[in-house]
């Protein structure tokens, strides 16, 4: 009875702590079905008095939402692609392979980590600015806008990472080496072995990487920020801001905007929400 | 055999190098050689239209002088250590509280979790929109939570009890509680399911036994669960530090380093420097001594959690 009561309890303030955390978003969701006379109530209204779906087209109409829609998603998709495949192959080489200087190669990779982007962010800017035959430049790298403004500029600087290739390694390394051993009798090479053995059998992680890659990028910030200052070459996030300085005051829209940009990533999050947790389980303990 | 053995030692690291050539290629292209040229740049004048001119220590003396007097990167510096001092304490020990309740064998674990990861996988920038909204001086939902409580006080006491609507993100006092606040709401679920981890790769036994000795829960928290969390909270304060020195998008978003610079942080100021007023030199300087607060705090980090780490079988 004791421990009944105490459960009660428990969940009283757990359940407390998990409506403050989604109060934000109900906030978020009714301003956005308000129409524009309900916003401005004090007290405020939870429940509008007619769904006004009508403000996410006007959202829509606003702001290019459905082109920043489509860039984000060519980013954070060929970001995902790119990881998956260079952090694979190069974890593959660093966990499965014998070769003069893996170690001291692979302190070093792991030792890029410790350096923080916004140290290098200026020299890459300028780099991609004045990138030889892109964008109208001549072989100097001058006369055009170079690879700025365009999805190679941005994906390119940002499609491997340590992290993953981290990440990948410890997984690589846990497989047993039996399956190797055996093809390789079998005369499999080594590109067979990691096409064919190691990546069927490293699903669980590949799709962590995934998941965390795709999350990541479809919420980035200051780099995109950085590299697409043209209004058809923004992501969701850059899209979302410039809107927000030019309808200061239009929550309704704001908030309409705001839902649009958050719910394919929260849809992501409940389907995949397993992947989530184990792979924060596995890179946090490892760490 | 013998020669069997060298050529697949020679076919193994034939492959090894074909394997690593794109990502190090990527690695040399926008890591290495970025950052080499980041510190040349740092002792450049450099306004990205013109040739880099060399100006010795300059912009190195020139932040040394604005700390000085108190100038804006001495004001940037004061305010990330705000912010985390603001957030990394009370978020961490909030995710620890979270993940002990949670961790009691309660029913219905997944659907907490979810509530709390929640704010973890959406953007800063649309969280950030969000609590402007909230925080709005005159039609905002924490004004209103205010006026609620400050009318259930006089309820209860029976007295008077007034709370006036706050400005938040417009008052130099309140914009960096507030931007703490929000992010310690947002960061909060990241923390709490990596201690749940640590928490359940802790033995039942050693609870078990505890308990059959007549140990306290309070004992047992102190001489089993803190102890054995160790390496998990080293990781959660590493990478909280780290986030917190480069905290941005909800500065830009909320405030953009106002009202009067009382919000502006380090990464704030070498974006606007380096992309606003061009001044690309002095910027990288700036990200050096990001570079370099960001390597001591890690080292003094690992230091202060490794001494003592325990195992019990």
């Amino acid at each position: 009875m004791k421990r009944h009561l105490r459960f009660s309890l428990l969940h009283l303030v757990l359940a407390a702590g998990a409506v403050s955390m989604i109060l934000p978003f109900l906030w978020m969701l009714s301003t956005s079905l308000k129409p524009e006379s309900q916003i401005f109530r004090f007290p405020p209204v939870w429940l509008p008095d007619r769904w006004q779906w009508s403000n996410y087209v006007e959202a829509m109409q606003a702001a290019a939402f459905a082109r920043y829609f489509i860039n984000t998603l060519i980013y954070a998709g060929a970001v995902t692609i790119t990881n998956l495949l260079f952090c694979s192959m190069a974890a593959y080489a660093f966990a499965r392979l014998r070769f003069r200087g893996r170690n001291l190669l692979f302190i070093l990779v792991l030792g890029t980590m410790m350096i923080p982007g916004q140290v290098t962010m200026v020299p890459v800017f300028i780099m991609l600015k004045h990138w030889p035959f892109a964008g109208g430049n001549d072989a100097l790298g001058l006369g055009g806008h170079g690879l700025l403004n365009s999805y190679t500029g941005l994906v390119l600087p940002v499609a491997v990472s340590a992290f993953g290739i981290f990440l990948l390694r410890q997984f690589f390394m846990t497989l047993p080496s039996e399956l190797e051993d055996a093809a390789r009798i079998d005369g499999c090479s080594e590109a067979g072995i990691y096409w064919r053995i190691i990546l069927p059998l490293s699903k669980p992680a590949l799709a962590t990487l995934s998941i965390f890659t795709f999350t990541a990028a479809w919420n980035e910030f200051l780099w995109p920020l950085l590299i697409m200052s043209k209004d058809s070459m923004k992501t969701l996030q850059v899209g979302l801001q410039v809107f927000q300085t030019q309808y200061t005051t239009r929550w309704d829209l704001l908030m309409a905007g705001t839902v649009l940009v958050t719910l394919p990533v929260l849809i992501v999050f409940l389907v995949g929400q397993r992947y989530f947790t184990r792979g924060i389980a596995l890179t946090g303990m490892k760490g | 055999m013998r020669t069997a053995a060298t050529g697949m030692a020679r076919r193994q690291s034939r492959t090894a190098w074909v394997f690593l050539t794109p990502g190090l290629t990527l690695f040399f292209l926008f890591v290495l050689i970025p950052v080499v040229a980041a510190f040349y740049l740092s002792f450049c004048r450099y306004d990205i239209i013109h040739s880099p001119v060399w100006v010795g220590n300059q912009n190195y003396a020139r932040i040394a002088e604005d700390l000085g007097h108190r100038g804006v990167f001495y004001l940037s510096l004061r305010n990330t250590a705000q912010y985390a001092l603001g957030t990394i304490p009370i978020g961490m020990a909030l995710a620890l509280l979270l993940a002990l309740l949670l961790n009691t064998g309660i029913r219905g674990i997944a659907i907490y979790r979810t509530a709390y990861y929640l704010p973890v996988v959406t953007s800063l920038v649309a969280v950030s929109l969000v609590w402007m909204w909230i925080y709005d001086p005159s039609y905002g939902l924490l004004n209103y939570l205010l006026q609620l409580l400050s009318r259930g006080i006089s309820t209860i006491t029976g007295r008077e009890f007034p709370i006036s609507p706050q400005t938040w993100l417009g008052d130099p006092g309140q914009a960096m509680p507030a931007i703490i606040a929000m992010s310690i709401w947002r960061g909060l679920g990241y923390n709490m399911v990596i201690y749940l981890a640590g928490l359940q790769g802790i033995p039942d036994h050693l609870h078990e036994a505890a308990i059959i000795d007549g140990a306290t829960p309070w004992q047992r928290f102190w001489a089993i669960t803190w102890p054995l969390l160790k390496p998990t909270t080293a990781f959660i304060l590493v990478v909280s530090v780290i986030g917190a020195s480069q905290v941005f998008a909800q500065v830009y978003v909320m405030t953009n380093g106002g009202p009067n610079n009382a919000t502006t942080v380090i990464v704030h100021q070498i974006f606007r420097n380096a992309f606003s007023f061009m001044k690309m030199g002095y910027a990288s300087a700036m990200a050096f001594v990001l570079f370099g607060i960001i390597f001591v705090m890690s080292l003094i980090n690992l230091r202060l959690l490794r001494g003592g780490e325990v195992e019990y079988v």
